[in-house]
This record gives C-alpha cells, sequence and structure tokens, in this order.
C-alpha cells in the first residue's frame, strides 16, 4: 500500500498521546515490543504496527482490531522501548475509544469479563468471584470441562467463598462508576 | 522495627491467595512489624477497570489512598497487582495534576503526597530487616531447589514499581537464599502467565504457563516463589508438574510458624513433599 504522509490525518495520534501520556511519535520500528509480546500470536496487528497505524491515523482499523483487546498489559513491551513508550496506557486509550464509539470489540469474551468484573465490584466494593464468574460464564456462554474442574478444585479447597465482603462507603464507590460513565 | 503500616489486603485476601495473606499476616507478626488493616477498602479495579476506563481505574484505587492517608501510614500492599494499581493511582495524584483534581472532587478529599504505597516484597528485603529474618530461621531451607517468579505487577513499568532490575529483579532470590534455599538462574522470571485473561482464554493461559513451567523444570527446581497471587492462581491451576509457593510460605517453614500444612492444602498442587524430612 502506497501511504502519502502529506496526506496523513494525525488528529488520532495527538489524542492518544496526549490521554495516554506516551511519546507515540517516536516509535520508529525496531519492534523490540512484538519480539518480546507474549500475546502476539493472538494478535491480528503486532504492537510495533499498532504504533505506526496510530501514527498514521488508522483508527477504524484499531477499534476494530483483536489486538486491543487480547494485550494483557504485562509492559514487556515498554519495560524494553528504546523510545520510552509505555504501550499498555496507549492500548487502555484504544479500548476505551472502541467501547465510546459503539464499535463491536473484536474479542467479547474479553470486554465480557471485564464488564462482570467491575459490575461486580460496582455491587459489592470488593469482587466476590463467585457470582462474578457465574455470571461471566452465563453470558459468555463458553464454558469449558477445564473451567470446570478448575471451578470445583477451587470450591472444594475453600477458595471461592460463597458469601461476599462488602465495602463501606459504597455510595462513593458508585459514584466513582457514574463519574467514569460505567 | 518501630514503624506500623497500614494494611490493604485486597480482595483475594480471603478468597484465592487466602494462604498468601495468612503467611504475610504471620511473617509480619514474627518480625515484629505491626500492620493496620484499612478500616474501609475497595478492590483496586485489579486487571480488569483500565482496560473499560481509566478513570475508573485511578478513582478506585484513589479511594484506598484517600482511606490510607486518613490513617497516617504508608500503605503495606502484599498483592503485586493491587500494589502496581495503587502506585499508579498514587504517581498520578502525585504527577498530573488534571487528574489529581478530578480524583479529588469525586473523592472529597485533598490529596497531601505523605504516605508512600510500599509492597510487601521490598518491605522484606530491605537491608535493615535481614539480620532479623536469619535471626528467626529454625529449620533452614536448605537443599530446596527453587526459581523464583516475579510476574510483572511487581516489576513494570520499572518507573512506578521501582523495581530494582526490570529484566533481572533480586529482592525474591535474596530473601530465598537468606532462607538457605538454592536458588537457581532460570529465564522466565519476569514472563507473563496471561494475568486475568487465565479467566476468559484459558487455553492461551495454559500455554504460556506451560511454556514458563518448562523453563524451571529443566532448571531443576522443585518449586517456583511468587509474590503475586494472580500467577500463583494461573500456574497452580495450569499444570501438575511443579508446586508453586508464595514466597511467605517459604519464611513461615523456615520460620516454622503458622498453620502451614492447612495452607498447602490450599495449592491444587501441594507443596507438602517438598518440606518433608528435609
Amino acid at each position: 500500500m502506497k501511504v502519502n504522509l502529506l496526506k496523513t490525518d494525525d488528529s488520532l495520534l495527538r489524542r492518544i498521546m496526549n490521554e495516554s501520556g506516551q511519546p507515540v511519535n517516536l516509535c520508529f520500528q525496531c519492534r523490540k515490543c512484538s519480539a518480546g509480546c507474549p500475546m502476539i500470536d493472538e494478535f491480528d496487528f503486532p504492537p510495533n504496527m499498532v504504533m505506526r497505524m496510530i501514527q498514521l491515523g488508522r483508527r477504524e482499523e484499531l477499534l476494530a482490531s483483536k489486538a486491543i483487546w487480547m494485550c494483557v498489559s504485562c509492559e514487556t513491551c515498554g519495560a524494553r522501548c528504546p523510545n520510552g513508550i509505555e504501550i499498555a496506557p496507549v492500548m487502555d486509550c484504544l479500548r476505551a475509544e472502541c467501547l465510546e464509539e459503539g464499535v463491536i470489540p473484536a474479542d467479547k469474551t474479553a470486554v465480557g469479563l471485564h464488564t462482570a468484573f467491575t459490575d461486580n465490584v460496582k455491587v459489592f466494593g470488593r469482587l466476590h468471584e463467585a457470582t462474578m464468574l457465574m455470571l461471566f460464564k452465563l453470558r459468555d456462554k463458553k464454558i469449558s470441562k477445564d473451567d470446570i474442574e478448575l471451578g470445583v478444585k477451587l470450591l472444594l479447597r475453600g477458595k471461592i467463598p460463597l458469601l461476599p465482603r462488602r465495602s463501606k462507603d459504597l455510595q462513593k464507590i458508585r459514584e466513582l462508576f457514574k463519574d467514569s460513565g460505567r | 522495627m518501630s514503624e506500623t503500616f497500614s494494611y490493604y489486603p485486597g480482595c483475594t485476601s480471603h478468597s484465592t491467595a487466602v494462604e498468601y495473606i495468612d503467611s504475610c499476616g504471620e511473617v509480619l507478626s514474627a518480625l515484629g512489624i505491626e500492620t493496620k488493616e484499612l478500616p474501609d477498602w475497595c478492590c483496586c479495579g485489579a486487571a480488569s477497570a483500565h482496560n473499560l476506563s481509566r478513570t475508573l481505574a485511578l478513582g478506585l484505587s484513589a479511594f484506598n489512598i484517600r482511606e490510607a492517608q486518613r490513617e497516617k501510614a504508608d500503605l503495606l500492599i502484599p498483592c503485586a497487582g493491587c500494589y502496581n494499581n495503587l502506585s499508579r493511582a498514587d504517581n498520578a495524584l502525585r504527577h498530573d495534576p488534571e487528574m489529581r483534581a478530578h480524583l479529588e472532587k469525586a473523592l472529597g478529599f485533598s490529596y497531601t503526597g505523605e504516605i508512600r504505597m510500599l509492597s510487601i516484597v521490598d518491605l522484606l528485603a530491605r537491608e535493615e530487616l535481614r539480620p532479623a529474618i536469619r535471626a528467626r530461621i529454625q529449620k533452614p531451607l536448605t537443599g530446596l531447589k527453587v526459581v523464583c517468579y516475579y510476574g510483572c505487577m511487581l516489576v513494570r513499568p520499572a518507573g512506578i514499581t521501582g523495581i530494582d532490575d526490570p529484566e533481572n529483579p533480586v529482592r525474591l532470590d535474596t530473601i530465598m537464599a537468606d532462607l538457605g534455599a538454592q536458588v537457581i538462574d532460570w529465564s522466565c522470571k519476569t514472563d507473563c502467565c496471561g494475568g486475568d485473561l487465565g479467566m476468559s482464554h484459558g487455553k492461551k493461559t495454559k500455554e504460556l504457563v506451560n511454556g514458563i513451567v518448562d523453563y524451571a523444570v529443566a532448571a531443576g527446581a522443585d518449586c517456583l516463589v511468587t509474590s503475586c497471587a494472580l500467577c500463583q492462581m494461573n500456574v497452580d491451576s495450569r499444570q501438575n508438574r511443579i508446586p508453586i509457593v508464595f514466597f511467605t510460605e517459604m519464611m513461615a517453614e523456615a520460620f516454622q510458624i503458622g498453620n502451614r500444612k492447612r495452607w498447602w492444602k490450599k495449592h491444587i498442587n501441594n507443596p507438602a513433599h517438598l518440606f518433608k524430612d528435609r
């Protein structure tokens, strides 16, 4: 593909740099990020390409990408980047923009997990694994034999308590959710 | 040590990492380190909140910083994930005036920056604590071959976590060596276990975990030693070749304190055989 750099739209680059605080413009494609990324086999675009796509303003493809949801924010890339770019906060910006713009996420399972998790914290203030996992798996409709076996093992070891524990100032916690639009 | 710390146990303290928090409590009190649990605390947002909203993730962690500030004592955090999130929020409050103003308004407090976030690994690896740790040893871990597994959250980004070396951290190694264990050098100290996607993408997590365990086994280790609740859960639950033990369980074993047999039964790969007939 031929790219005309004079006609490149840099509004995405400027916005992401501002929101994430990361110097994405400095990426010169050394690919250290992609060499060390543990999740790269699950990405449709490797991290170095994500950086380039931001520079080129390829917004639609990025927001619809699987890469933004498969990044686990391990920051291996950030620790090795010669230009000091931490990619995890950049991915956070792209994820937030995907949800805000109503783009259908490429990996609904990952979004489902994060939603079930935060919804659970909204109710109790603290995580209650039993209700969170049950609701997540029911909505996701993908329960594997491994999941069930693991659930039983954890229950038998008393690692998934049946009763939740709550924070005291739940009102303030719910205000935080409301304030962030979640 | 005369310092008293506020204490943030985190959600896994009464669920998937109960043996970690119990052993932390035993080790801290054996060393005379006083802690006081925050009167109120909430989830730090874990590995999920930041994926949906940075403001929410920072807000949840800042809620706990507000509580710690009221207690006027540095906040001691055992879980690596909680430590990472709370440190990120503290960093934002300290260096991002816009976010600070937003969080102060949302939470109705004024950030002073007087209290610090402290991971339990960083506390227990302090040079001045080493004589006290050595003095408490009843039964050294002689003959045990261990690899230390730090994972991501305690380590990266180094500017947030304050780790000694993001590619080759040594604080857990130093503690294990002081306890008499044979610490083996290996390649996967800071490799990712798959994190929270262990709950949603089990197949991928299994692949990552087994890659890490391959190296631990090849290095000749008897067990992995960790300080991260999520690493422990993922590594313990996705393979059956080698146990993964919390570093405070190892300390409790060397000190011969706490209800260790009960903790070992909490593991999927029970480490009891490591500690018999040594």
